[in-house]
């Protein structure tokens, strides 16, 4: 009952933040948040569950309950974690409550409503990664879209309108794409599966896959499906040529939403295209790897082209996430262990550094007023912490040794380097790799200019020191970032852990 | 009715109740002529329909009027010209609680009216009629039932007499009301030449003898689907729709794209189900009528979008995306030709119960706005959530629940329709068709119904509104609604058994 007990209360906390006077809406908010911090804390601590939930594996906080009987196929409560779910679960939790710490200086209107839909979207998210029946996850995957539209479209910057739009309609006709093709699947395993429970699914799909539906082979039925599903979940991560929704929503986003979005709503994605794609269709994988591979490369290569053609210092940040997911997706589609395991370490690492730089970013903002690199310059002066989180974080995107991303960037290269399923891995791994030039290239750049040099910022006002609880929250995600690089291990094996059944089903290991 | 002992006639007690309440109505009004005792009129009214609710659901929980079971079965009253089965409660439980919630609205919405009693009894006579409708068996008491709907309906629209808007739209929708009763009538009594009955089963039983008369027969036909057409707001009848729910007073709104809507499929669902079974029907006449429902469908949903999607007059907006709705329920008729074909139509019965709470909630909506004195196009709207938080977080609720997107009701509803269609299109590939024709005009449905969200909650308020009225009864009714479009998700299973179950029973 853990796991309910998580969502519960972030649930009931976002209602009572909802109707709380707005004065007090954002501590109330933090307090309740502690909670599913805490709890999911203690989940990682007891965590005794092995293999993969989809495969056989052993589950952690299971729970099942019979719910509904539509026509032939029954849908259930099903909730559980493996090694995959929990950190990204742990991340959830975490970055949410710092996203409502980072919140407190620069929401001043609502603020009831804001932390409600910040306390209601976590609700969302941990229901995403532990839900294990279909339907279930697509409730919580699609709940996630509503806050959101409403978080950018209240609170954003000036082209919010058309930015929370374009979100909403991106991501829902992603979502019906996405739908339409697993329903379609549903009905083409026939007789096999009588429930929406993603482990049956799998078990149907490693048990000769569909029967075919409407005059469609079950080959390709299973080919359509597929790619039905990638594209669906592509729009999500999101991948080049699906990812224009991302600068305008991030750009237009307040900042603790930018910090959400990119710290865990582009792992849904991700986490989607692993659990679906990758561990149901290993024949396709196989088929469709060397287009996949390309995407993920043009990805990463021109998100960082992108991102080094921008002046706005968010905007910069927006794009680099293009190109980390990417390397996820390389990651992947490699089907290694290291690969698909440095690939799930990337989600986690991402969500941590792209939150920090995130918060670093607003937390200049919201001193300056500015984002434009062309009008800071010696920012160091004036914000030494602020800045110094900053560069700290550049370094982590850059791959800097004893950090995060560097793991996660080495574990994929590795597994990408050594690939079976890939032709001409080597190939696409050093494509990719050049990423990591253009990425130091455009971070050196950036900082360079905002954070060195004189103080020449043109401003009626002080341009002071960050607040204390910025600087804290910074602080925890720093300690985070370095420990993970430090020692990959915290969760490196229990992902390995849950990997592994996907790999050998597919004859890699 | 062996179960119950009760005699047979109290199988129809959900509409008797409203009849009686009626009746309560004129005599209080008889009693104290242009009484404004708001509380005492529609606090009747209420209690009135929330009994006749309370025994529909009784009587579905109970079994009455269930095939299948020892003991029970249909029960005919007078002669097999009504009967109350499953489908019949059914369609009595959503028509009751569309108008439950419609006479709770209306006690704020009525606060300056001079005929208060007129307008409740005429809601409740109106409601009487759609009840007899879902139970009616027969051509006569079907067309009887239809104009004890239709009659209070055209007075109801046009009852706001010092607004022009409510006189003109009164005056459309009763000459098209009245052009379409006489094309039913015309159909009926051709229906009547060609097979010499007007009870359903016997007509059934008739058709083979109606042999040279096929063309006559399938004229028929085609009438009673335009009558049909004009009571459901589907295209090529759907002209007064919206001028008649713009200019009527937004309760009345609700109640006719809610409940009378519901009247017209469960007559369409009667009729077509019992009186013309498909192959003899396609035997006699040489087209399969499940043809027609499936154009009329695709076009019917596909125009209300559109045009849905152009609108710049909230309540316009609202008509329009009924249209569409209608034509997601048309998909049910479409069907039935094809193996599973009844599951098709047990989810349309679903969706017209969700219909039932989304869409009287979201004309309610309008009502408050109109009780506020704020305008009627999306502009007006602007900025409303912040001076009413919970009742802009019930529409937002309901558009998007109308929109279909999870995990409001409108979603599990279109979720049952869709997939039921792509099971039943494995016998027939036109409802392929239908089922691409439903998710894209879903997916399109999303632009308009934000656009009002989008209006509430994200763009500045244009005019400097310090306090909004909280008026009690359209609050309830709001937040009743929006709860039940919530709530219906864990009690899905149940309420779909019964739409299916019921669906079935008539169809085998």
């Amino acid at each position: 009952m853990m796991i309910e007990a998580l969502i519960a209360v972030a649930l009931v906390g976002a209602l009572v933040t909802f109707v709380a006077p707005n004065r007090i809406a954002g501590k109330l908010a933090f307090a309740i948040s502690l909670v599913p911090a805490a709890l999911s804390l203690w989940l990682f601590a007891a965590f005794d569950g092995s293999g993969n939930a989809l495969l056989d594996g052993e589950l952690a906080f299971e729970s099942r309950a019979a719910w509904l009987e539509i026509g032939d196929y029954s849908i259930s409560w099903f909730v559980g974690l493996d090694g995959i779910s929990l950190p990204l679960v742990v991340l959830t939790t975490i970055l949410c409550t710092l996203a409502i710490v980072s919140s407190w200086t620069p929401i001043d209107d609502r603020e009831s409503q804001f932390y409600g839909l910040i306390l209601f979207i976590e609700a969302s998210l941990i229901g995403v990664f532990a839900a294990l029946d279909f339907f279930l996850w697509f409730v919580f995957w699609e709940a996630v879209l509503i806050p959101m539209y409403l978080l950018i479209g209240i609170w954003g910057g000036p082209r919010r309108k058309y930015a929370a739009i374009k979100f909403f309609v991106y991501t829902n006709v992603a979502s019906l794409v996405m739908f339409g093709s697993f329903i379609t699947l549903v009905f083409g395993l026939g007789d096999s599966v009588t429930s929406f429970a993603l482990p049956e699914i799998a078990t149907a799909m490693v048990n000769g896959g569909p029967e075919g539906f409407f005059g469609l082979g079950g080959t390709t039925l299973a080919s359509v499906v597929f790619i039905g599903m990638f594209l669906g979940f592509a729009v999500k991560v999101p991948i080049v040529p699906f990812h224009t929704w991302l600068p305008d929503a991030h750009v237009e986003a307040p900042t603790p939403a930018s910090i959400l979005l990119a710290g865990v709503l582009l792992k849904m994605g991700t986490y989607a295209l692993l659990r679906f794609n990758f561990t149901m269709f290993p024949d396709q994988v196989e088929t469709y790897a060397i287009p996949i591979a390309a995407i993920a490369v043009l990805s990463v290569i021109y998100g960082a082209m992108l991102a080094l053609a921008q002046t706005d210092l968010k905007r910069i940040v927006a794009y680099s996430s293009v190109s980390s997911m990417g390397y996820v997706i390389l990651g992947l589609v490699a089907y290694t262990q290291f690969g698909v395991g440095g690939a799930t370490f990337q989600m986690v690492s991402h969500g941590l550094i792209s939150g920090l730089m995130f918060m670093a970013v607003g937390v200049i903002y919201n001193a300056t007023h500015t984002r434009m690199v062309t009008d800071m310059s010696g920012m160091a002066d004036r914000m030494p912490i602020a800045v110094g989180v900053l560069i700290a974080g550049a370094f982590g995107y850059m791959g800097l040794p004893l950090m995060s991303g560097f793991a996660a960037e080495y574990f994929i290269f590795f597994g990408a380097f050594g690939s079976d399923l890939l032709s001409y891995s080597p190939l696409f791994t050093s494509l990719a790799m050049f990423g990591i030039v253009i990425v130091a290239g455009y971070l050196l750049f950036a900082l360079q200019r905002t954070v060195f040099g004189p103080y020449r910022l043109e401003t009626d006002y002080e341009v002071g020191r960050a607040p204390m609880h910025d600087v804290a929250s910074m602080v925890v995600l720093l300690g985070l970032i370095i420990a993970l690089g430090v020692a990959p291990d915290l969760i490196f094996d229990m992902i390995t852990d849950a990997i592994d059944p996907i790999l050998e089903r597919g004859g890699d290991l | 009715m062996a179960v119950l002992e009760f005699p047979d006639w109290m199988a129809l007690a959900p509409a008797l109740i409203l009849a009686g309440t009626a009746l309560v109505l004129f005599l209080i009004d008889s009693i104290d002529p242009h009484s404004t005792n708001r509380t005492l009129l529609s606090g009747t009214a209420v209690a009135g329909s929330l009994s006749s609710l309370a025994v529909a659901v009784w009587y579905t929980v109970a079994g009455v009027g269930a095939t299948g079971i020892e003991n029970y079965g249909v029960i005919d009253v007078m002669n097999g010209q009504f009967v109350v089965d499953q489908l019949a409660l059914y369609f009595m439980i959503i028509i009751a609680t569309v108008t439950a919630l419609v006479t709770v609205a209306s006690h704020d919405y009525l606060r300056d009216h001079t005929y208060q009693a007129e307008y409740y009894s005429l809601v409740i006579l109106a409601a009487t009629g759609m009840s007899m409708i879902a139970a009616s068996n027969s051509l006569v008491t079907i067309f009887i039932a239809l104009e004890l709907t239709s009659l209070p309906s055209y007075a109801l629209v046009a009852i706001l007499k010092d607004n022009r808007g409510s006189v003109e739209a009164g005056l459309k929708y009763f000459l098209i009301g009245a052009l379409s009763s006489a094309i039913f009538v015309y159909g009926i009594s051709l229906v009547y030449g060609a097979t010499g009955s007007l009870q359903l089963e016997a007509i059934a039983t008739n058709l083979g003898a109606a042999g040279e008369m096929g063309g006559l027969l399938g004229l028929g036909i085609l009438m009673l689907i335009g009558g049909i057409a004009f009571k459901t707001a589907s295209v090529p009848f759907h002209f007064w729709a919206p001028e008649a729910y713009e200019g009527a007073p937004a309760p009345i709104s609700a109640f006719l794209s809610s409940a009378s809507k519901a009247a017209g499929f469960v007559l369409a669902f009667r009729v077509f189900t019992t009186a013309f079974p498909i192959d003899a029907t396609a035997d006699v006449i040489g087209v399969d009528w499940t043809l027609a429902f499936a154009i009329l469908a695709i076009v019917t949903m596909t125009l209300g979008n559109f045009a849905a999607a152009t609108q710049e007059n909230v309540k316009r907006m609202l008509a329009y995306s009924s249209i569409g709705h209608a034509g997601y329920v048309l998909i049910g008729l479409a069907a039935l030709s094809a193996d599973g074909g009844e599951l098709v139509m047990g989810a349309a019965m679903m969706h017209l119960l969700v219909y039932g709470f989304m869409n009287t909630g979201a004309f309610l909506f309008v009502g408050l706005a109109e009780h506020w004195g704020v305008g009627r196009t999306f502009e007006d709207y602007n900025g409303l959530a912040e001076r009413a938080p919970f009742a802009c977080g019930a529409m937002a609720i309901f558009m998007f629940s109308l929109a279909g997107v999870p995990p409001f009701g409108g979603f599990w509803s279109k979720y049952l329709l869709y997939t039921e269609t792509i099971n039943a299109a494995a016998d027939n590939t036109i409802l392929l068709v239908l089922a691409a024709a439903l998710v894209i005009n879903s997916a399109l449905s999303l632009y308009y119904y934000s656009r009002l969200v989008k209006a509430l909650w994200i763009e500045e308020s244009i005019l400097d509104r310090d306090s909004l009225a909280q008026p009690t009864g359209l609050y309830a009714a709001i937040i009743a609604a929006a709860v039940m479009t919530v709530v219906i998700l864990p009690a899905f299973g149940p309420i779909a058994d019964a739409a299916l179950e019921a669906a079935a029973a008539v169809v085998a």
